[in-house]
């Protein structure tokens, strides 16, 4: 592991070390290190690029690290990680790419990621997305996240990218069983010509079930980015959509939310709003001594906070 | 000393187009160690010269001169740099930004628990209960109202410019918002209020009607006459 791969491991996954418990890092498509134990069990697919992770039901207060990395050009990373978490299960689960591509080949990463959350089971996913390095060639993200939760489980899902990123297409699709709870968090933050698409698709199936997606976004220089959200309502279900995004300079942002309560016992909600910062933000910490640039910023990192 | 000398703000009327006197040759002194209260109707120009003093808005004419300096054209930055501290008449919302955040933002460095809880509990806010919460719309009016004023104490300074601070709080709690202007007794302090109370606190009593100063002087001077017949107030105030 050289330099470039402890920063990138810090920045994605708070790694300052080998971390204690499950992990799994692979690099440049292959496998650098993994540590596996019988809570956590980590297993190599037979038939195809990547791992599945197994919980254990019952398992409580545990963290799994499978951060990925990337650091050549012209490379295509497709893998399949399939996460089986045992009932009434507790943990977290830090994942997360970064791209350091200083060539003029493209550098993508493709990760398909599918959630099967047994009853009363809690995950925790933390996925960060950052691209560095000073080459010509996209430093790209695909990532598909397919989520079950069965009878009152709960998946948060906190994702991040940082910048850097030249173009990503994000994908989650969930299915939510009776009483169980989806809840997002997603930051995305874009600059210059980089664009991002982030698109959810989520089923509220079961009675009482409960999905809460906030996304914040900030974007400046000519970079784009696009939100979508399906949320359907088949049961009697409470759903929440949120996207507010900053424009900068001449950046867009795109924001399509639709509710679909296909149940009439359904209640789903969407808000967006998106826009320039406030003039009274920036004029209210100006009058507390930052210079404009500080209040902008003071408020982007609020705002992505 | 803080002074306004032959300040004038005219502004354009985006529908008929016409020029629209909102400070009218305005000439005024605040002394240091003093609390002075603006008051008068809606729409006279109070906020407008709150705001002008914090340099949100520039004179069309004239000179505001601080401590023998013409800051007229000073930023925002530097006068808050200098010692100028505001508070809105409405509260600023971030979506993201904690209390301890824009305390710390206020203060203008990192803020241990003690600190934070002398800033809010000057205000009657618990800091316990406050400090993670974003400053945004999950707190009601008046919670956002004091907080807005801790960040003032937070900030500190020499001239305080107060826009009707005790908008949005409950009455009980106007002997914490007396506290506070006591605590600032060595310093400019300058209120936009219509509240007796408020009033009843000020060195100096200035009366504004229709884009015009009407009178300035002693509370004691102009309180009087104002509390004799306060729904005919403006009326008497003419008469002055």
């Amino acid at each position: 592991m050289d330099k470039t791969d402890e920063q990138l491991l810090e920045t994605i996954a708070d790694l300052h070390s080998v971390p204690e418990g499950s992990f799994n890092i692979r690099k440049n498509g292959k496998l650098l290190a993994r540590n596996t134990n019988t809570d956590i069990e980590i297993v190599s697919k037979a038939d195809k690029d990547g791992i599945d992770i197994i919980v254990k039901p019952g398992v409580k207060n545990k963290s799994v690290h499978i951060p990925v990395l990337l650091t050549v050009g012209d490379f295509h990373d497709l893998v399949y990680n399939d996460f089986y978490i045992g009932e009434n299960a507790d943990v977290t689960i830090i994942a997360g790419c970064g791209i350091h591509n200083d060539t003029c080949g493209d550098s993508v990463h493709d990760g398909v990621h599918t959630f099967y959350l047994g009853k009363n089971a809690k995950v925790r996913y933390v996925e960060k997305h950052v691209g560095t390095g000073n080459g010509t060639g996209k430093k790209e993200f695909m990532p598909i996240t397919k989520i079950f939760l069965k009878e009152r489980s709960v998946f948060t899902m906190e994702s991040t990218q940082l910048g850097g990123v030249t173009y990503t297409n994000r994908k989650t699709l969930a299915t939510v069983g009776k009483g169980a709870q989806l809840i997002v968090k997603e930051k995305i933050l874009t600059d210059g010509s980089e664009k991002a698409i982030t698109d959810f698709k989520v089923n509220l199936r079961g009675k009482s079930s409960r999905a809460d997606i906030v996304s914040r976004s900030v974007a400046r220089g000519k970079s784009e980015q696009c939100f979508y959200s399906n949320m359907i309502g088949k049961n009697e279900c409470f759903g929440h959509v949120e996207c507010d995004g900053i424009v900068l300079d001449t950046a867009r942002i795109i924001s399509v939310p639709k509710i679909d309560a296909v149940s009439p016992e359904a209640s789903l909600v969407h808000e967006a709003a998106v826009g320039k910062i406030a003039g009274e933000q920036l004029l209210k910490l100006m009058s507390l001594g930052l210079s404009e640039q500080e209040a902008e910023d003071a408020v982007i990192q609020g705002f992505l906070n | 000393m803080l002074e306004l000398k032959n300040v004038w703000y005219t502004v354009k009327d985006e529908t008929s187009g016409k020029k629209q006197d909102i400070l009218k040759d305005v000439n005024l002194t605040f002394d240091q160690g003093a609390i002075t209260v603006i008051t008068g109707p809606n729409g006279s120009g109070k906020s407008t010269l709150i705001k002008m003093l914090m340099g949100f808005a520039r004179p069309t004419s004239g000179k505001i001169i601080f401590n023998g300096e013409d800051i007229t054209g000073m930023s925002i930055t530097d006068r808050a740099r200098k010692g100028f501290t505001i508070a809105f008449q409405q509260p600023v919302r971030f979506k993201g930004i904690t209390v301890k955040k824009l305390l710390e933002l206020s203060s203008g460095k990192k803020l241990d628990t003690d600190a934070m809880c002398e800033c809010l509990s000057a205000v009657g806010l618990c800091a316990r209960n406050y400090i993670d919460r974003s400053v945004d719309g999950t707190l009601s009016g008046g919670e956002l109202k004091r907080i807005e004023l801790a960040s003032a104490v937070a900030k500190g300074g020499e001239v305080y410019l107060l826009d009707e601070p005790e908008a949005g709080i409950d009455l009980w709690s106007f002997e914490d918002l007396v506290k506070i202007f006591n605590r600032l007794h060595d310093k400019t302090v300058i209120i936009v209020s219509h509240q007796q109370r408020i009033l009843e606190t000020a060195d100096k009593i200035i009366l504004f009607e229709n884009d015009k100063l009407i009178s300035a002087g002693r509370r004691e001077e102009i309180f009087e006459k104002l509390s004799r017949n306060q729904p005919l107030c403006w009326r008497i105030a003419q008469e002055i």
